[in-house]
């Protein structure tokens, strides 16, 4: 870890102004800044303590929905009563992730920029076109067990590895955002995060001196929701493959099948073309293996991570079937 | 005075059971553990010394080749950098276990990615981490062909390979037959506590605070690596964050602190990172293992083959020993049993956690699995009718064996059903659920040690020794045997361990640790109580030792009248090592749910029973067994050490991405210890405990997958994707 300065924004203008400079850095909960500081994969001159600021709140909005203040914790977020009974997939998703003193620490805000778990990007000796433009990616023709299968780029093939930010996209959340002034934005979470491309080194649309300040829920719209999390050991592991679900059924016929995925993407995964597909017809092992169809049409995979392909296929179903109680 | 036993005979007369203070077995908690969980107990890199620099290694970024140049100048402007250590008698790689000479040095010459080259000092521990990582090295780098042990060529290990008969013609001829080949990844040790060390020079005699497992070892690797006379140096280990054979060998952190206290003339702490430690501890070697069983109608084995191919660094003599248990577990007059080692630049594998049968085991376990299904017989059944009665190779009797015991009883209390076993019979939702068991073995150690008894003129007894207790209970145990042996309670038993200062101990490693200074503390209170008897005027046979009094009258303090009796007691196990094959031996069962669609396999139910001579404490045992089945967990489904292709660095170098069993891994466990005094194994009847709780435990977890859902998975972890590979649907 190197030197920095440490501030305490005392207002919200005041962490934007701080935190626009290159080298300033918002900090809430740290449970993954400060692990990266240590390797030096981050080094930041400027720590904005943002953890004071009152975001850390959770109401309820005008419409019916739900307003998840950016420094609420992971762990109030997930026992939050009306998240427990109206967005189930999101508690859900949220207590998958990371251990019960992670998520204690963990905010709404600092999860949704969570950096990727790439073993390249960690170790700065090694190339990594995310940590350090230009130098290459080591886990092309590396080990690329834990690695993306869509929308990956010959720049990189990271994943974003949060759960929250998963159940957040299948709920079509919005992330509010403060910039400079009075300026805020608001941007759906299934467009937050940034696929590689030529800009690796890009998470997530945040510019210098944004912060979030808060994620907002649409109405409830019920349904059956499920988060699944397939992971080698069943705490404190990142999602191998992960699919937040909330699937309603009008008599026979699916009314509703809204789909995200985790530990396959540089972003939670959400593919419009799978609620077109579903929506409307009868649930059945071939529907739901033609969704995977379209799911992985694009899908490739490095070797290590082949795997991935059948393994989301087998998931999708696995949540479909226990979705519409259909026996496959 | 030294009172010393070389044990050539096996000793039936089971002198701890005549004992009559009762406190030998019995499950005392440990009697260091309030101060570790309250924080009080004091680690090698935890010691609060006035004026400590920090070191932290500067590392290779390349697997073979030579660091000609590091530019210091650079490194020596950067702030709070102090100095930068290069030193030819650096360790390049750590010692392996019982080493007992100094390890490889001339560090510059580099054999793997991530290997120490020298060490950054500066004022603080950031600093100086910094500055290793910025450091500009000057290198040639040699080619190495490949990172991959099945790609380069293996050379066979001569001593350990056992051919009797024709394997081949007796597999052809047999009535069932298998071939099979099984894979394992690589394991690392995963101590919680990273390794660390403390080094002060007062310009004659360097003391050393260290995390270290055998310091009757490490001091002389120790002083040989320096070029100092052993009484110069003094080694503390008084507590040890788990060792899982990571610290055996004095390792370079040591070597490191130790140089640059030396040179700098002020104390140097050493702390790895934990990313260091996942580089340059040694590994445990991948491996693959073929088996070639030749059985009859009714499974008896007429030909046992294993062969199986580790890996290593040139020049480095460890090979992983899978062969171990092999070599007398199972019947089969046509034998062949081979290891080979292929020479590869991973980091040096050395010894973790039940080197050899680890994964040997399981391995075995697995392929029996498979023979008892094709032969139609219960899997007990099958290792029952198995169990040879002598050596099967060199027909050596066995010193004890309770193998078919902790099959019975384990099968009993498990509720083993062996008469149908084909798979895919139990369903509950998405879950197949599944039961499969194995047998245990490790091979029995036994050390040379020293123990100092004294028995105080208050009566109390003081026990010294520089033997570890590495999370194991060897202070517990100590105050046991000595307690029962001097007629005390154990709160009036103090027992120092981890101080060169004190008398060699056997060191914590290959389970002996008990056995060994268990047994040289018996000999030494054997001399404490000739002497206090012969104090008191009677015959020692004629003795009760019992609440610090003689035969129910005098205390010890009015005989010793003042005086104290110090006694150092010398074990040293004799010809019992040559004349009896010495093992515990035990058995697994595991019931299992594997997910049909994602292929995650979760442990529901395991059971241990194990036979391993004497309990020394029944709460310490258990949880020696229950981390045993723990690391058993972790072998079957989840610790993989993964190499990258291109340079051979370890990716996966943190607890988060290596993964050992979490809580909610683990069920509750259950562990039956067969009643069992092993009188060749030591002289206080016991045997090792602590790796045989992990010797096979996988292969039971495989066979209950097996069993499950119908996927003979032949590579470990089963990680989901291995599982739905395996999978027939």
């Amino acid at each position: 870890m190197r030197p920095f300065d440490y501030q305490r924004a005392e207002r919200l203008e005041h962490a934007s102004q701080l935190t626009r400079p290159e080298g300033g850095r918002s900090i809430a909960g740290g449970t993954n800044l400060l692990d990266l500081m240590k390797l030096q994969v981050e080094t930041p001159d400027t720590l904005v303590d943002i953890s004071r600021l009152p975001m850390a709140g959770i109401e309820d909005t005008d419409d019916g929905g739900l307003r998840i203040g950016a420094l609420a914790s992971n762990t109030a977020t997930a026992v939050h009563p009306r998240v427990k009974a109206d967005y189930p997939v999101l508690a859900r998703a949220i207590l998958a992730g990371a251990t019960q003193q992670l998520r204690n620490k963990a905010t709404t805000g600092g999860n949704l920029c969570q950096r990727t778990r790439c073993y390249y990007f960690t170790q700065i000796n090694q190339p990594c076109n995310k940590r350090e433009p230009g130098s290459g990616c080591g886990a092309i023709d590396g080990i690329a067990r834990i690695h993306a299968i869509l929308g990956t780029s010959d720049q990189c093939i990271a994943t974003y590895p949060g759960d929250m930010a998963v159940a957040l996209a299948a709920l079509d959340a919005t992330v509010e955002i403060a910039g400079e002034g009075e300026r805020t934005r608001r941007v759906p979470v299934r467009d937050f995060h940034c696929l590689p491309g030529d800009t690796p080194w890009r998470d997530n649309v945040l510019e210098d001196g944004e912060i979030i300040t808060g994620v907002t829920l649409p109405a409830p719209v019920g349904g059956t929701q499920i988060y699944r999390k397939v992971r080698e050991r069943s705490s404190y592991a990142f999602a191998l493959v992960s699919v937040a679900a909330i699937v309603e059924m009008d008599g026979d016929l699916i009314s509703r099948a809204d789909l995200a995925f985790g530990g396959v993407a540089h972003k939670p995964w959400h593919d419009p073309r799978l609620s077109d597909h579903l929506v409307g017809s009868v649930p059945s092992a071939e529907l739901f293996d033609k969704a995977a169809d379209i799911l992985l049409d694009t899908a490739q995979g490095y070797g290590e991570n082949d795997f991935k392909i059948p393994l989301a296929r087998r998931t999708l179903s696995a949540v479909l079937a226990h979705a519409t109680g259909t026996k496959i | 005075m030294t009172a010393k036993l070389k044990q050539d005979e096996p000793d039936t007369r089971n002198i701890l059971d005549t004992m009559k203070q009762g406190v030998i077995g019995k499950p005392i908690p440990r009697v260091e553990g309030l101060a570790k969980v309250t924080g009080t107990a004091t680690y090698a890199a935890e010691y609060k010394i006035d004026g400590c620099l920090e070191g932290v290694m500067i590392q290779a970024p390349f697997a073979k080749g030579t660091v000609t140049a590091i530019d210091t100048d650079a490194l020596l402007a950067m702030p709070g950098v102090v100095a930068v250590i290069e030193d030819p008698r650096q360790t390049a790689r750590a010692a392996q276990g019982t080493a007992n000479e100094a390890p490889v040095q001339e560090p510059m010459t580099v054999t793997y990615y991530g290997q120490p080259v020298a060490l950054v000092v500066a004022e603080t521990f950031e600093d100086a981490r910094n500055a290793a990582a910025q450091a500009k090295l000057t290198y040639d780098i040699e080619q190495v062909g490949s990172f991959d042990p099945q790609d380069v060529e293996a050379e066979v290990q001569e001593d350990s390979a056992t051919r009797q008969g024709d394997l081949a013609h007796a597999v052809k001829t047999a009535a069932h037959a298998i071939d099979t080949t099984i894979h394992t990844e690589g394991h690392a040790s995963a101590a919680m506590e990273p390794h660390g060390s403390i080094a002060e020079w007062d310009g004659r005699n360097l003391t050393v605070y260290a995390s270290l497992q055998m310091l009757n070892y490490n001091i002389t690797e120790l002083a040989d690596s320096l070029d100092l006379e052993e009484d110069r140096v003094r080694l503390v280990s008084r507590y040890v964050g788990g060792g899982f054979g990571s610290k055996l060998g004095v390792s370079e952190d040591v070597v490191a602190a130790s140089l640059a206290a030396m040179q700098l003339n002020r104390p140097v702490r050493v702390v790895m990172t934990r990313q260091q430690v996942f580089q340059t501890v040694m590994r445990r070697s991948e491996s693959a293992q073929r088996f070639r069983f030749a059985a009859d109608s009714e499974g008896t084995l007429s030909g046992f083959g294993h062969e199986a191919r580790v890996s290593n660094l040139p020049q480095e003599s460890f090979a992983e020993p899978v062969l171990q248990s092999s070599d007398f577990l199972y019947k089969g007059e046509n034998r062949l049993l081979e290891l080979e080692v292929a020479r590869i630049h991973r980091m040096t594998a050395g010894s973790v956690r039940a080197p050899g049968e680890a994964i040997g085991m399981p391995a075995l376990e697995i392929a029996m699995d498979m023979l008892a299904e094709k032969a139609g017989v219960d899997p007990v059944e099958l290792r029952i009718r198995n169990i040879p009665d002598k050596h099967p190779a060199n027909g050596k009797p066995f010193s004890s064996h309770k193998l078919e015991e902790a099959l019975r009883q384990g099968a009993e209390a498990f509720g083993w059903d062996g008469a149908n076993r084909a798979p895919r019979q139990t369903r509950d939702g998405e879950w197949w659920i599944g039961t499969g068991m194995a047998s245990a073995a490790r091979v029995h150690n036994v050390s040379k040690a020293q123990v100092r008894v004294v028995l105080a003129a208050d009566g109390t007894a003081r026990v010294e020794t520089d033997m570890t207790d590495i999370g194991t209970g060897t202070y517990t145990i100590l105050a046991q045997v000595v307690g029962e042996m001097l007629g005390l309670e154990t709160d009036k038993v103090l027992v120092s361990l981890g101080d060169t200062a004190f008398p060699r101990g056997s060191g914590s490693g290959g389970s002996w640790g008990a056995a060994s200074v268990g047994s040289a503390a018996f000999v030494a209170c054997n001399a404490v109580r000739d002497a206090l008897c012969e104090k008191a005027g009677i015959n020692t046979d004629d003795a009760e030792f019992k609440d610090g009094r003689l035969n129910g009258g005098k205390t010890f303090s009015d005989i010793l009248d003042g005086t104290e009796i110090d006694r150092t007691g010398e074990y040293e196990p004799g010809d019992i090592s040559e004349d009896y094959v010495a093992s515990g031996f035990g058995a697994f069962f595991a019931e299992v749910r594997v997910n049909r669609f994602t292929g995650e396999t979760r442990v529901t139910r395991m059971l241990g029973a194990f036979g391993f001579g004497r309990v020394l404490n029944e709460k310490t045992a258990r949880s020696q067994c229950l981390g045993g089945i723990t690391w058993s967990i972790g072998a079957a489904l989840t610790e993989a050490l993964l190499f990258d292709p291109k340079d051979g660095h370890v990716v996966n170098q943190d607890l988060a991405e290596y993964h050992v069993p979490v809580c909610r891994d683990v069920p509750d466990c259950e562990v039956i210890m067969v009643d069992e005094r092993d009188p060749a194994a030591s002289p206080i009847q016991a045997k090792g405990i602590g790796e045989l709780g992990m010797c096979g435990g996988a292969g039971a977890i495989a066979n209950a997958i097996y069993n499950a859902c119908g996927a003979r998975v032949l590579t470990l972890p089963m990680t989901p994707d291995r599982v739905i590979a395996a999978m027939p649907d």
